[in-house]
């Protein structure tokens, strides 16, 4: 059953694969943008931080790193990243095929999400994180902090990139009541985006708000591997960390099919 | 292996009023009121009435899409909307006013996804796939992207795609809408090999009499959520076709009296338009009588719409 399963997922991937690909240009474009992106960022924050090399333990050299990998991994991190074929599907009521398929909507949803979000940083992580590189000393992509932080860093970016799909979903549920994706889109993208670190790097919050933080599932999406990466979160927090990101995991998708599941009992096929 | 009981499906719909803007009003439509059949194994059925009808509603409740609101339902020992997800192994559907293959990349693909989400193992889904790409002549679309389809052949696809799994139901909502004539030909040709190449149950709606005609031994009519008949086409039509419209061209110009029982509508030099009351008289009487007195080119006798003996159903029923 578990590897059947599997299996309808790889052609979902597959198929994300070739459709990114029909849009090769559009993923490069995204690519340059981001670097650019990545580049003003760290100019600002270098500003900021002056002469000084630390700032609340969050030194240079780690925040350069920490923006290179939201700049490289951002299809895994933004929530603002949305699947149109998706409202469109419940905006114009083809949803009614979804649901003809012997499969349940969550995960089939929730695959084809974290299918493009995989098949889009496949196209464009890599030239991000090379040139990153290849930067000159304080701007550039540092290695990670060690061997073991580099494993513990790509096991909690895939929980988080999870993590952020499961948290989107509620977005598409949404969609169910409202009709429209703009509202919940704006919402979600402004609040999720603060709370995970995106637009202030969360070691340069203020204690309060970094203790609100750790309870929101936000952080745990990007904040958290990029932190582990570097070195700024040690072995043991990353463990935690990891542990926290497993909870937020198993708890948001229960929540996620309950409230589908609630909204398709009152379904109406919009269109006929 | 279908049977509907006392099935109801009603929708709150807000109300758009000018006036309050705190307070908004409802008001429950009755897509679907106490509509109960039966359908045997291996009959096609035409599901027909007017838009808004109660059509569509009746697919997606059967299809396990929509949750009624009373009433029960059970198809191959199952409710659509309890067991989904067994359910809908059992049945392939088209709307034909969406689509189901993905949009970007080549037929092929949707299918292969297809066959791993109903879990084909690889030696039936090759003999469905070659099976269907013979009868519906797919060869040369599986590799297009379905955006470079054009209509007619997307339905093609539709309908291949929405029988790969070898569904034993399958149900059509308008599959021929905005068809042309070939296109149309081509997928009822295909309804009706299915239907008897795999034994697939066929519950088909559509506004076009002729899919009806050339498909459905029996039909089930509904308007506005109540079933209104259930049986076959020529009785119905026997019942409810009261009269007949004939266009006759001539060759010159010259006077004919009207046939007993026919009314002339329209009468130009060359051509007439008569109706004929098929209680008073019948369409072989009248031609006779017209060649008698005319030298005729051309005669075309034409049905009535199927909304025209809605129209006359509904009279009779007084809905």
């Amino acid at each position: 059953m578990k590897k059947l399963r599997s299996s309808y997922q790889a052609a979902i991937f597959k198929l994300r694969l070739a459709q990114g690909l029909t849009y090769r240009t559009a993923a490069a474009a995204g690519v340059a943008t981001q670097f650019f992106w990545g580049m003003i960022l760290i100019m600002m924050f270098t500003a900021f931080y002056g002469s000084q090399t630390s700032v609340d333990g969050f030194t240079k050299s780690q925040l350069t790193t920490y923006i290179w990998l939201q700049q490289a991994f951002l299809v895994f991190i933004a929530l603002w990243i949305r699947d149109l074929e998706l409202f469109e599907l419940i905006r114009t009521g083809n949803i009614a095929y979804e649901l003809c398929r012997p499969i349940n909507l969550y995960s089939f949803w929730y695959t084809k999400l974290l299918s493009s979000r995989f098949a889009s940083a496949a196209l464009r992580c890599l030239p991000i994180l090379v040139f990153a590189y290849f930067f000159p000393k304080p701007y550039g992509l540092e290695l990670p902090a060690s061997p073991t932080a580099l494993l513990l860093f790509i096991v909690a970016l895939v929980l988080g990139v999870m993590i952020n799909v499961a948290i989107s979903m509620f977005i598409y549920i949404s969609v169910f009541i409202t009709l429209s994706p703009i509202g919940s889109l704006l919402i979600f993208s402004v609040v999720g985006e603060f709370f995970s670190g995106m637009v202030i790097p969360i070691p340069l919050m203020p204690d309060t708000l970094q203790k609100v933080l750790m309870c929101l599932p936000f952080r745990y999406t990007g904040d958290l591997p990029f932190r582990i990466y570097s070195g700024n979160v040690g072995i043991t927090d990353a463990v935690i960390g990891i542990c926290i990101q497993i909870f937020w995991l198993l708890f948001l998708p229960l929540l996620g099919n309950f409230l589908l599941n609630k909204a398709l009992k009152h379904l109406v096929v919009q269109g006929g | 292996m279908i049977e509907i009981e006392n099935l109801s499906k009603a929708f709150r719909v807000a109300k758009r009023k000018n006036g309050s803007l705190l307070r908004r009003e409802h008001e429950t439509v009755h897509a679907l009121t106490d509509v109960s059949f039966k359908v045997n194994s291996g009959e096609i059925v035409g599901y027909i009435g007017p838009n808004g009808a109660g059509k569509s509603t009746t697919i997606k409740i059967m299809s396990g899409i929509l949750v009624p609101s009373s009433g029960k339902c059970q198809i191959l020992g199952l409710t659509p909307w309890k067991s989904r997800i067994k359910h809908v192994q059992n049945i392939g559907v088209v709307f034909g006013q969406r689509t189901q293959l993905w949009w970007d990349v080549p037929v092929l693909d949707s299918f292969n996804l297809l066959k791993d989400i109903y879990k084909m193992s690889p030696t039936s889904y090759k003999r469905s796939l070659d099976e269907l790409v013979s009868t519906l002549s797919l060869e040369s679309l599986l590799h297009v992207p379905v955006r470079q389809l054009s209509l007619g052949q997307r339905m093609r696809c539709e309908i291949a795609a929405a029988l790969l799994h070898e569904p034993k139901i399958l149900f059509l909502d308008e599959p021929t809408i905005g068809l042309d004539a070939v296109s149309k030909i081509a997928v009822r040709q295909t309804i009706k090999k299915i239907n008897q190449e795999r034994g697939v149950t066929v519950i088909l709606t559509t506004h076009d009499m002729s899919d009806i005609e050339a498909l459905a031994d029996r039909i089930l009519l509904i308007g506005k959520g109540q079933k209104l008949y259930d049986g076959a086409l020529d009785t119905l039509k026997a019942q409810y076709l009261k009269e007949k419209r004939i266009a006759v061209d001539f060759d010159e110009a010259s006077d004919f009296l009207c046939p007993e029982g026919t009314t002339l509508i329209q009468k130009s030099n060359e051509r007439a338009l008569l109706t004929i009351d098929l209680s008073k008289t019948s369409v072989p009487v009248v031609i006779h009588q017209l060649t008698n007195q005319l030298m005729i080119k051309d005669i075309t006798v034409e049905n009535q719409a199927i909304e025209e003996m809605i129209v006359a159903l509904y009279k009779e029923m007084a809905i």
